[in-house]
């Protein structure tokens, strides 16, 4: 027995003596080189796999609570998340909706899935969006069973890139409580001063809406004069990196605007939260 | 360790640097360096699958066929590449999503290739890796040290630690702004090159041509 597994094994191997670049070598050679790399990928793919998701959530997770001003470097994740209660609006309407599942839910794949989302009109489409998912999160802050803030889900397009973030409002509909992107791709040291905190800083308290109910927010050019009319409106542009303000400025049109949460927010400022 | 595995593993810090005298894998020393964190995972990444390209091609080296070679060298380049990304977003997430598209383009980087075709097919695998890993650490040499300049010039920190407190916080410094662009990198590796072929005149190539003293008359 022993002398037939030599042999059978002898035949495995028998290819390696085959001259070097013989068809059948060549073949044999990349079939197995492919195999052992797909092995190899998929194994280390799958494995990691649980691992990376948990990143991205607690990633997601860290961003809303740092811009609603919950999160020090340290503090536990989850246990700071356990205060914010997710819920989904049906941004035509501003009513919630509980047709899917708002802990799972997923805007940014939501705004590709032909079922979820809607096309933006060109003439409305200040962001450079081109689609919107039909259901937006709204993240509610409860402190003590009272909801204090709103963060909602905020993205436009600025120079190179496409700015992912959140806008944090408190429970009037109308005063920011900050701003904050956790992906973006723009200049570092110019537009990439979006991540400033000194910057971020500046949106505190600033009032969205103006007296006839249009969003009145905006990045102006320079620093905002102080003292002028409309100034609770009105922010810092970003120095050299005028692009990227005007996005930021669009965004926040668009997604403050009808199109967007206006709808909602609306209801909130007549009857509250 | 013998002589010759020191001279493989120490020869591309300095005197044969990938960067420095072969010229290779420039463009991502461009677009990592602007901060030493994400200058440093690069390095790692990169002397990872460099290392163990070279072992895996050299371990099968003699049973390539020549006309397959440099798919062969490719696939199992891109294998590591692509596992090298996987950990960094396992494990090292903020700094994974900083280095976004640029792990990926490791498949592109000349030094992998280079090392694999010049040197992987042609030695056993115990010297192949540590050519792998002298490589690597030639190409991380030059990241950090481009790395240092322009963070430090550029946004005034180290590592994110404040270093020069800068005029938007308060401070006295005034950051270069082109240090944070990728052409800066360009003028410190240019000036680097420089400075280690004014050290090692050796280094230096031969003028590809001369220009020729004419006299005056034949000029007219």
């Amino acid at each position: 027995m022993p002398n037939e597994d030599k042999k059978q094994s002898a035949r495995v191997f028998n290819f390696l003596a085959l001259p070097n670049d013989s068809t059948a070598k060549t073949f044999i050679m990349a079939t197995l080189v492919c195999l052992v790399c797909a092995v190899f990928v998929s194994v280390s793919a799958v494995a990691l796999k649980p691992l990376q998701i948990l990143n991205k959530e607690l990633d997601k997770k860290k961003n809303i609570l740092q811009v609603a001003g919950l999160y020090q470097d340290g503090d536990d994740i989850e246990a700071a998340f356990s205060k914010i209660e997710i819920k989904l609006i049906d941004l035509a309407t501003g009513e919630y909706s509980t047709e899917l599942d708002a802990a799972s839910y997923d805007e940014i794949k939501a705004a590709k899935d032909p079922a979820l989302n809607v096309k933006i009109p060109k003439n409305k489409d200040f962001g450079s969006i081109r689609m919107r998912p039909k259901l937006m999160p709204v993240y509610q802050v409860k402190e003590g069973g009272v909801v204090t803030q709103l963060i909602l889900p905020v993205n436009g397009y600025g120079l190179w890139s496409t700015l992912y973030g959140f806008l944090a409002v408190e429970n009037d509909g109308q005063t920011i409580v900050g701003l904050s992107y956790y992906q973006h791709a723009e200049t570092p040291g110019l537009g990439g001063e979006v991540d400033n905190p000194k910057w971020k800083k500046i949106w505190v308290g600033k009032k969205i809406y103006g007296d006839n109910g249009d969003v009145a927010i905006k990045v102006v050019k320079g620093a905002v004069i102080p003292g002028v009319r409309g100034e609770e409106f009105q922010v810092d542009g970003l120095a050299g990196a005028t692009l990227t303000s005007r996005g930021v400025s669009n965004m926040l049109a668009y997604w403050m605007g009808a199109e967007g949460y206006q709808k909602y927010l609306n209801k909130i400022q007549a009857n509250g939260v | 360790m013998s002589n010759e595995s020191k001279e493989i593993l120490l020869d591309p810090l300095i005197d044969n640097n990938p960067i420095g005298l072969q010229v290779l894998g420039i463009c991502s020393a461009l677009a990592v360096t602007t901060n030493l964190g994400t200058a440093l995972v690069m390095s790692l990444a990169l002397t990872a699958v460099t290392a163990f390209s070279n072992l895996s091609i050299s371990m099968i080296r003699n049973h390539v066929p020549s006309s397959i070679r440099i798919i062969v060298q490719m696939t199992i380049i891109a294998s590591l590449v692509i596992v090298v990304d996987q950990v960094l977003k396992a494990y090292v997430y903020d700094l994974s999503k900083q280095l976004s598209v640029f792990v990926g383009l490791i498949i592109t980087n000349c030094i992998v290739m280079g090392r694999a075709e010049a040197f992987a097919m042609k030695n056993p695998p115990g010297v192949s890796f540590l050519d792998g890993i002298g490589n690597g650490l030639g190409y991380s040499i030059v990241l950090i040290f481009v790395g240092v300049f322009r963070e430090l010039l550029g946004s005034g920190k180290l590592f994110g630690i404040e270093i020069l407190t800068t005029v938007t916080e308060g401070g006295w410094y005034m950051p270069n702004g082109l240090m944070l662009l990728p052409p800066s990198a360009f003028f410190i590796i240019g000036l680097m090159i420089w400075g280690i072929r004014q050290m090692r005149p050796a280094q230096v190539e031969e003028a590809d041509f001369k220009i020729k003293d004419v006299s005056g008359t034949e000029a007219i």
